[in-house]
């Protein structure tokens, strides 16, 4: 039994560390969300220079070797800077899809550009009828010659402004939530047919609508076996989910810190209210969530190999988890720093937004709940 | 006991209903958050009730109300919320005209009342200060007499809507010898004086609605203090009173719960609609069973209040519970959603652009509501200070 880190782990994490509170502090994080963008290209060549894109790939695959514990590394520090450049959107799940499911050559096309910074994906899994359910699917891939036509409509793709290419899923066959029929294929953002309509998340980042019409792709797009993607969707999501939750106890993490701070120095009726018991009750509750978070995040990042129904449940078990704390840390941190923590100027209640919508993603804590329900 | 409603109660509900029905500016309709609205539509509704005479039924008929019964204004309410009229500006109506006429002298009642009524002038709330939040005893704004005038200095926040007022009724210290609550007053200023500058707040969700107010050696004549003198705590308590009661929000929270069972009807889980999700529907049943012992808990108060009692201590039990619930829904919104729930709404300077929202209108703001709510456990005394009012005035702790 052992919960440290390995030498380069540790220094994965300090490189990560100290690049963030260089490059990322609060109010360049408001700049970048501000800007017509929405997100700083430069960092994202730097993530590539520093390796971080690198990280979580096989060596085989150019990678360095690493990967849950390192994802789970640079995600954690990331959900202290509140960093909005799509990682999890890229390497997480555009690189695990392409690393389980792509053809060598497909891997051979794609993975350099990741890990060299050149080209962003975003993944379009999402439907508005759908809600979490992976297989509920109205998009449609109908065989064309050698290749495919796509025909459909994806919800809320996060990071797809940014993107240069998008992972599609898209029913090739079956009804419409069967587990069989599903496959993914590689898109261009730019190829005919594409349109894109851009907003913003109320956390700071940007998504987008796309409509597939009548979308011709070759045979080498599709990803993975015709029809039947779903097991690789659910388990790279699964790894996204293992993302998000160390983000989650970055976010906790600097939230309980922060709130610690103020209410020891912030002075009502004489006192600091840090003296109040009922707070410092409070106080030792969040405490007690993130540390249940962190335990969370470090299992469900040694379990992602394991067997499907081992990792559903270390996965969803995980995202009930973050989803309960997140929301019990956020809430609090905004009610003990009082009319302060409503301020848009202070960084708190950016952390609470984004704790919230951590949670909408992937599935909220109900859907969770009742995915690991029944896979145990 | 008897929970219901008389024929003459029913009478009058009727009649409301109608006039709301027929009268409520048909520009505001499906508007249901200020941060969508113009100055100008914040006051519409206001002005329609001004020329009814309805605009204020909680004041004493000399000075303009109505002279209905407490449950006749109970009704009143609840029917506003349920055609979901916009909310009123409570700042002039409920927090510094009740002050005004009880412990106002002739002339300032004579000169303030009627641009409440009428809503010719605008008021705002200067109480907190950032010093001073919860504690609001231990203010900093100094005013010093010099002459006929105060020379005020010091600053307010979490000001609502200051960036349109006419007024501001503040509460400075005047007595720096005294204990703390013997050195306030209550003077009423006007927001055109020299030295006074407004700052927005922009909060979470993205909304403008509160402000900094700064006075450097702003004059105010002395016949704007109301009252004595370092009396000003009777006043503002007198006042905070009356923001509690009120403040629990049932109606709207119904209505609230009515437009998320809506919601839950037309998300679809696995091609079903939510709303037949045992889970969910558990949810809703839930914070529906906390919101009728709310109501119930509040005709409770209401009809100690009609008998001369109260509103007590317990109007405390309101505040929590109220904002509790109402927060709940927001959440419970949040989640019937699903993934639309991610999208942020331009509010502000960015609505007038007419960016892109995607997704049902119903999940519009879902997110941002929730946000913006958090405030309500804060705001009118935070909740924490409630349950101390509770534990100190009702359990004798």
């Amino acid at each position: 039994m052992d919960f440290s880190f390995s030498e380069e782990q540790t220094l994965l994490r300090n490189m990560v560390q100290s690049f963030l509170s260089d490059k990322y502090d609060f109010e360049t994080r408001r700049k970048i969300v501000k800007s017509a963008d929405g997100w700083s290209p430069a960092n994202w060549g730097q993530f590539a220079e520093l390796g971080l894109l690198a990280a979580p790939f096989p060596e085989e695959l150019g990678g360095l070797g690493g990967g849950a514990i390192e994802t789970m590394l640079i995600m954690e520090q990331f959900g202290r800077h509140l960093v909005v450049e799509p990682f999890v959107e890229t390497v997480v799940l555009a690189g695990g899809l392409l690393r389980e499911a792509g053809s060598p050559a497909q891997q051979e096309a794609h993975i350099p550009g990741i890990i060299a910074g050149e080209t962003v994906w975003a993944f379009a899994y999402a439907e508005p009828q759908g809600r979490y359910n992976l297989a509920d699917l109205v998009t449609t891939a109908k065989k064309d010659g050698e290749g495919y036509v796509l025909n459909g409509y994806k919800a809320v793709v996060l990071g797809a402004p940014w993107a240069g290419k998008l992972i599609v899923s898209a029913r090739t066959s079956g009804g419409q939530r069967d587990k069989d029929g599903v496959s993914l294929f590689i898109v261009d953002k730019s190829a005919a047919g594409v349109s894109t309509r851009d907003y913003p998340t109320t956390d700071g980042r940007r998504a987008s609508e796309v409509t597939l019409e009548n979308v011709k792709v070759g045979a080498d797009a599709l990803l993975g076996g015709e029809g039947k993607a779903l097991p690789v969707i659910e388990k790279v999501t699964d790894e996204a989910i293992a993302a998000l939750a160390a983000e989650a106890t970055g976010c906790m993490d600097e939230l309980n810190k922060a709130t610690v701070e103020y209410c020891k120095t912030r002075k009502q009726f004489g006192q600091p209210i840090g003296k109040f018991q009922v707070l410092q009750h409070r106080m030792v509750d969040m405490f007690m969530a993130y540390e249940q978070s962190v335990s969370m995040s470090y299992m469900v990042s040694l379990k992602l190999g394991e067997s499907d129904s081992e990792r559903v449940k270390a996965a969803a078990g995980t995202k009930v988890q973050i989803g309960k704390a997140g929301r019990f840390v956020g809430q609090q941190a905004v009610q003990l720093h009082g009319g302060m923590g409503m301020t848009d100027e202070l960084n708190v209640g950016h952390y609470f937004k984004r704790l919230t919508m951590i949670d909408t993603q992937f599935g909220n804590v109900d859907h969770q709940l009742k995915r690991y329900s029944e896979a145990a | 006991m008897d929970m219901s409603f008389s024929p003459e109660e029913l009478a009058f509900r009727d009649e409301v209903r109608t006039f709301i029905a027929g009268n409520y500016p048909a520009e505001l309709r499906g508007i249901k958050t200020r941060a969508e609205m113009t100055k100008e539509q914040i006051l519409l509704w206001h002005r329609v009730l001004y020329k009814k005479g309805w605009i204020v039924p909680h004041w004493p008929v000399e000075y303009g109300g109505t002279g209905w019964s407490i449950t006749q204004r109970y009704i009143w309410n609840e029917e506003c919320a349920r055609a979901e009229t916009t909310s009123l500006l409570p700042f002039g109506l409920s927090m510094v005209g009740p002050v005004i006429y009880t412990f106002g002298n002739e002339e300032q009642k004579k000169r303030f009342l009627p641009g409440i009524l009428s809503a010719d002038d605008w008021w705002c709330q200067g109480y907190s200060e950032p010093g001073s939040g919860s504690d609001l005893a231990s203010l900093r704004t100094r005013a010093v007499r010099e002459g006929d005038h105060y020379v005020v200095n010091g600053s307010k926040t979490w000001t609502t809507l200051a960036q349109h007022a006419d007024w501001i009724f503040c509460l400075v210290w005047t007595d720096p010898n005294a204990k703390q609550q013997e050195g306030i007053s209550f003077l009423l200023i006007d927001m055109k004086t020299p030295g006074i500058t407004v700052r927005p707040i922009i909060t979470i969700e993205g909304g403008h609605e509160v402000n900094e107010v700064f006075l450097e050696d702003v004059r105010v004549p002395v016949e704007n203090l109301i009252g004595e003198e370092n009396k000003g705590w009777t006043y503002a308590k007198f006042l905070l009173g009356n923001e509690r009661s009120g403040i629990a929000g049932v109606a709207r929270s119904k209505k609230a719960i009515e437009r998320l069972r809506a919601i839950a009807g037309a998300e679809l889980v696995d091609g079903r609609p939510l709303i037949t999700d045992g889970e969910f529907q558990r949810k809703i049943s839930e914070v529906e069973i906390e919101l009728t012992a709310l109501e119930v808990t509040e005709l409770r108060t209401l009809a100690a209040e009609s008998k001369g009692r109260g509103p007590g201590p317990e109007a405390s039990i309101l505040k929590i519970r109220g904002t509790e619930i109402q927060q709940r829904i927001t959440e419970l919104v949040l989640e019937a959603v699903g993934n639309y729930g991610l999208v942020n709404t331009p509010l502000g300077e960015a609505a007038n652009s007419n960016e892109f929202v995607p997704g049902p209108e119903y999940s519009n703001m879902a997110a941002q509501n929730l946000f913006n709510m958090r405030k309500a456990s804060i705001y009118g005394g935070s909740n924490e200070i409630q349950h101390n009012i509770i534990a100190k005035m009702v359990l004798g702790l």
